[in-house]
């Protein structure tokens, strides 16, 4: 059995983003965050603790939220909100869409809790569209992080660029394998492991997953690539061309349903550009429920064996 | 119908189910479950007209209930399942993968007693005026229940539904508030505070009462004087006192146990405190 990738310790994402907005609190004196009754939750604490006068409660009431941290961008402000992810997209989406995407306005919307890993608050919690949705907006740019170190990075260099983000994470404690120290480039795809005979582009939890899938493929003499696409929007072209070109077939995996999600977004490149094979690894038009997260990821199909299964039908498809 | 004591009796149980569900799953919601559970077990043991067997998603000529909280499932499925719903025993699965009691009710899985999903919060009020509206278009007189929780009035829709029922006089509804200052970040004045809730719900047009939640007696003659006040133009929205975590001593007093399950041996501790009075599932 190869092993190829390992790792020090297991983090959740969302503490990841609470370190960085900590990070940037200290930084960063423009940087303001508001909360909806989940501040532990989404690991805004320590921020609260620090920042009590750049920190904004408001509530359970998210569409207020959104419209007031479109508000405080007139001023100057850099808003990051924070609630659940169904919270953060669906329930506020016409305000996002009004106030945020199309006023240009520099929110930063957080999400924690996306997919299916929150485990057992089950399906009106376990949002599985809101990449799609978010995705859509016009401009909107779109990061799923897919670890600790990398949610942490991410939360960093949002504020440095100007305009409306997306930044979603998760619940559970995952690997965290990504360096400390790498810069965390919007838009720019990460090469995990090189290979020739397909590649597998994931995001979110499914990095991990994906790098176990290729160490397991390894040993049945499949050589397949790993690229981490941490931006869903703007997707770095370049990168899923290049690899594509190389590997003749591709793999998408995502915590998310297939209809809008990162496969999605590498299909419409593809079909303009390169039209080669490509499999899904996401939820099929379902709702998810309650369980474990490791429950849950296998029953609907978004374990390390169904994106080796989904290479196997891609290279097979070449 | 039973009587205090004997409502006193069933509550008891279902507090014991409360502590053993969220217990057995290491997640839940046990605080808001446990100061509702008198308010649940009066509703459906005592005051509304309802058939568990077979279960009629559309209940006409049956007084309908909307959780609008949903996160205190715990409660809601212990009271369904105890006034026959569905099997008592099948409490055992909640938040369990394949089960019917999901973390947060569902109809998705059609689970009897459940006519909405919830867990998002502050949408039950407008669902409950469209089952209101239908029933009039019915011309059925039984009526609509709901409850929410405090710091689920701050979601701006629940002023919207309040605004609506009042205006069109949706009068065969009785909602209830789960007044019990908590929420999940802190105290509801700490959070975000409510103000006076009953000079709010009276500027919105509703017809106010007030009882003390975990005071059986007061539960039950406060539900029958809701009652008695329908029909008459105005919606009727009963401010309920109660304590989260009310019947566990040490998940009373704050907002820690909004959402945290027992341990074994907090769960030893807290069933010490409650007698089995008709079985655990
Ligand atoms: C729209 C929405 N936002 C946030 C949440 C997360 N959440 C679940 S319960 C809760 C607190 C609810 O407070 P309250 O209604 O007073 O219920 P209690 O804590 O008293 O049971 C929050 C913020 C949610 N379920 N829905
Ligand atoms: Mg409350």
């Amino acid at each position: 059995m190869t092993t190829l990738f390992t790792y020090t310790d297991q983090q959740d994402t969302r503490s990841g983003f609470g370190a960085g907005l900590l990070e940037l609190g200290r930084n960063n004196p423009d940087v303001v965050a508001l909360c909806a009754d989940l501040t532990g939750s989404l690991k805004m604490d320590a921020f609260e603790k620090e920042f009590p006068e750049r920190f904004f409660q408001t509530g359970i009431a998210e569409a207020n939220m959104i419209g007031i941290a479109a508000g405080m961008t007139i001023g100057g402000r850099i808003p990051f909100t924070g609630t659940f992810a169904n919270f953060s997209t669906g329930r506020v989406y016409d305000q996002i869409r009004q106030s945020v995407a199309y006023s240009g306005k520099n929110v930063k919307i957080c999400a924690s809790h996306a997919g299916l890993t929150l485990g057992e608050d089950g399906a009106t919690h376990q949002i599985l569209e809101d990449i799609g949705l978010m995705k859509m907006l016009p401009h909107m740019v779109v990061i799923n992080p897919c670890d600790f170190n990398q949610t942490k990075a991410a939360t960093i260099a949002i504020a440095s660029y100007e305009g409306p983000v997306y930044l979603r994470f998760g619940r559970p404690k995952v690997p965290n394998f990504t360096p400390a120290d790498q810069k965390f480039e919007i838009g720019k795809a990460v090469l995990l492991k090189e290979g020739k005979d397909v590649s597998i582009f994931a995001t979110g939890h499914l990095v991990w997953k994906a790098l176990k899938a290729a160490e397991a493929l390894m040993d049945k003499g499949i050589d397949a690539e790993v690229i981490n696409i941490h931006t869903i929007k703007p997707l770095d072209e370049a990168a899923v061309l290049a690899s594509v070109s190389k590997t003749g077939c591709a793999v998408s995996a995502e915590e998310h349903q297939r209809n809008g999600g990162l496969g999605d977004s590498i299909a419409q490149v593809l079909s303009r550009k390169l039209p080669k094979p490509l499999e899904y690894v996401a939820v099929n038009d379902s709702f998810g429920e309650s369980g474990t997260p490791e429950e849950l990821m296998v029953k609907y199909g978004l374990d390390t064996a169904d994106i080796i299964k989904a290479a196997e039908a891609a290279i097979a498809r070449k | 119908m039973a009587s205090i004591h004997e409502l006193q009796r069933i509550a008891t149980q279902v507090r014991r189910d409360i502590l053993r569900q969220v217990h057995a799953v290491n997640s839940g919601h046990p605080g808001g479950s446990l100061g509702c559970t008198d308010f649940l077990t009066a509703l459906y043991f005592h005051t509304l007209k309802h058939t568990p067997v077979p279960f009629d998603m559309d209940g006409q000529g049956q007084d309908l209930f909307f959780l609008s909280n949903g996160h205190i499932s715990p409660v809601f499925y212990s009271v369904l399942s105890r006034s026959g719903y569905f099997p008592v025993d099948e409490l055992k699965t909640f938040r369990k993968l394949n089960s019917r009691l999901q973390g947060h009710p569902t109809t998705h899985e059609k689970l009897p007693g459940v006519r909405m999903a919830s867990g998002s919060l502050g949408q039950g009020l407008s669902v409950a005026i469209g089952a209101a509206l239908s029933k009039k278009l019915n011309k059925d007189n039984t009526l609509v229940y709901t409850l929410h929780g405090d710091g689920e009035l701050q979601e701006g829709q629940i002023w919207e539904a309040a605004m609506y029922a009042a205006a069109k006089k949706v009068d065969n509804l009785i909602a209830t508030v789960d007044a019990n200052g908590q929420q999940i970040d802190g105290s509801t004045d700490h959070v975000l505070s409510l103000g006076n809730l009953e000079s709010k719900w009276q500027a919105f047009g509703w017809d106010v009462l007030h009882m003390d939640g975990n005071n059986m007696e007061s539960v039950v003659s406060t539900l029958e004087t809701a009652k008695s006040h329908t029909g008459k133009g105005k919606p009727v929205v009963i401010l309920m006192k109660t304590e989260m975590g009310s019947g566990v001593d040490f998940m009373m007093g704050s907002h820690k146990w909004h959402g945290v399950a027992p341990n074994d041996e907090q769960l030893a501790k807290g069933l010490a405190q409650l007698e089995e009075t008709l079985g655990d599932y």
